[in-house]
């Protein structure tokens, strides 16, 4: 490691940063008061963004594709929950998928 | 604390100790690429700790890893974090804990805490959910972490255990009872093409910034829940004499 006083510079600056955002929304939304509708669409848009976040996490790596071991385990994961298997089953099924297709050499 | 156990049933308690369980296995990578990549055992340890958000983690390790500036390594996981402001206006007001307690309930705000709050029925079971996960993941990752960077090499490879396709199976299980709904699955499957479209061109965490805009789709409500004007009202009066 180089300089460890901009290490260590660095890693509070993104403590302290992250906990701010982690405050500002909680503030903002205990300042106003939300029509139903409003509060439906904040929910709302927490999923999206979770989607999202599924969608990257799974199929990207960096700035490119992930290789096809890791979406093809979420799939199976996705089509699972779908049907209502039990939550241990989907995510143990996830990481088994994954590995086993990298296991047959499949990245 | 007891109230958490009083107020959620079994499976939900059972599902977010497997939650945690796979923040643990993630955390154990995190620790063992972090020291293999040059950085002290006290580097990811105080950040697992500090800072609580893997991804960002990741990141700022890789970035420094790779000869990039500290300062800019803190900024690029700061844009992956900013999700944590819309999470925030999404929990109802409470749900994190009051006065003091927020101060910890704040930090604790992490994709899997918010995740099973949002999938509560109501706000006491919603703070009890947040809580038990919250808690959960500030104690499974800086321990998976530490003792990632620990035992180092021999957790090296977590790939071949498929561990990364945990993170997000987790949530797609979780957030999957809201996409039987039409209109949430049309938003969901346009926030994520937009997010994998972007993916190429943009820094890390902003694409899923980006795919927030799929919230567009949902502006208008179907009609049949508009509202319950007077004309409908009246309607269904009449009809039932």
């Amino acid at each position: 490691m180089k300089d460890t006083t901009l290490v260590v510079a660095g890693m509070g600056t993104l403590a302290a940063g992250t906990y701010a955002f982690r405050l500002s929304g909680q503030l903002l939304r205990a300042r106003i008061t939300l029509p139903p509708r409003a509060t439906r669409l904040l929910e709302a848009a927490a999923v999206i963004l979770l989607a999202a976040l599924v969608a990257t996490t799974a199929l990207t790596e960096g700035h490119g594709f992930s290789g096809f071991a890791r979406p093809a385990g979420v799939l199976v994961a996705g089509v699972l929950a779908w049907r209502k298997a039990p939550f241990l089953a989907v995510v143990i099924a996830a990481a088994a998928v994954t590995a086993l297709l990298r296991l047959l050499g499949v990245s | 604390m007891r109230s958490i156990w009083r107020t959620l049933d079994r499976k939900v308690l059972a599902d977010i100790g497997l939650a945690c369980l796979a923040v643990f296995f993630i955390g154990l990578s995190y620790g063992a690429v972090a020291v293999a990549s040059g950085f002290p055992l006290w580097v990811p340890a105080a950040q697992s700790v500090l800072v609580l958000a893997g991804a960002s983690e990741f990141l700022f390790v890789g970035i420094v890893a790779a000869g990039g500036s500290p300062i800019a390594a803190a900024l690029a996981g700061l844009l992956v974090n900013s999700r944590h402001l819309p999470y925030g206006l999404a929990l109802p007001t409470g749900v994190t804990g009051r006065r003091w307690g927020r101060l910890l309930g704040t930090h604790a705000m992490n994709d899997e805490s918010v995740v099973f709050a949002l999938a509560q029925p109501d706000p006491e079971r919603k703070r009890a959910a947040y809580w038990a996960c919250g808690l959960g993941v500030v104690v499974c990752w800086p321990g998976g972490a530490v003792i990632g960077g620990l035992i180092g090499s021999a957790v090296h490879d977590t790939s071949a255990f498929g561990l990364d396709a945990m993170f997000p199976a987790v949530i797609l299980a979780l957030i999957v009872k809201d996409l039987r709904d039409t209109r949430m699955l049309r938003a969901a499957v346009a926030a994520a093409a937009i997010a994998l479209a972007a993916i190429p061109f943009l820094p890390a965490g902003l694409p899923v910034l980006l795919a927030l805009a799929a919230v567009l789709l949902l502006i208008r409500e179907p009609a049949a829940t508009r509202q319950p004007g007077p004309q409908p009202a009246v309607a269904r009066a009449g009809s039932t004499p």
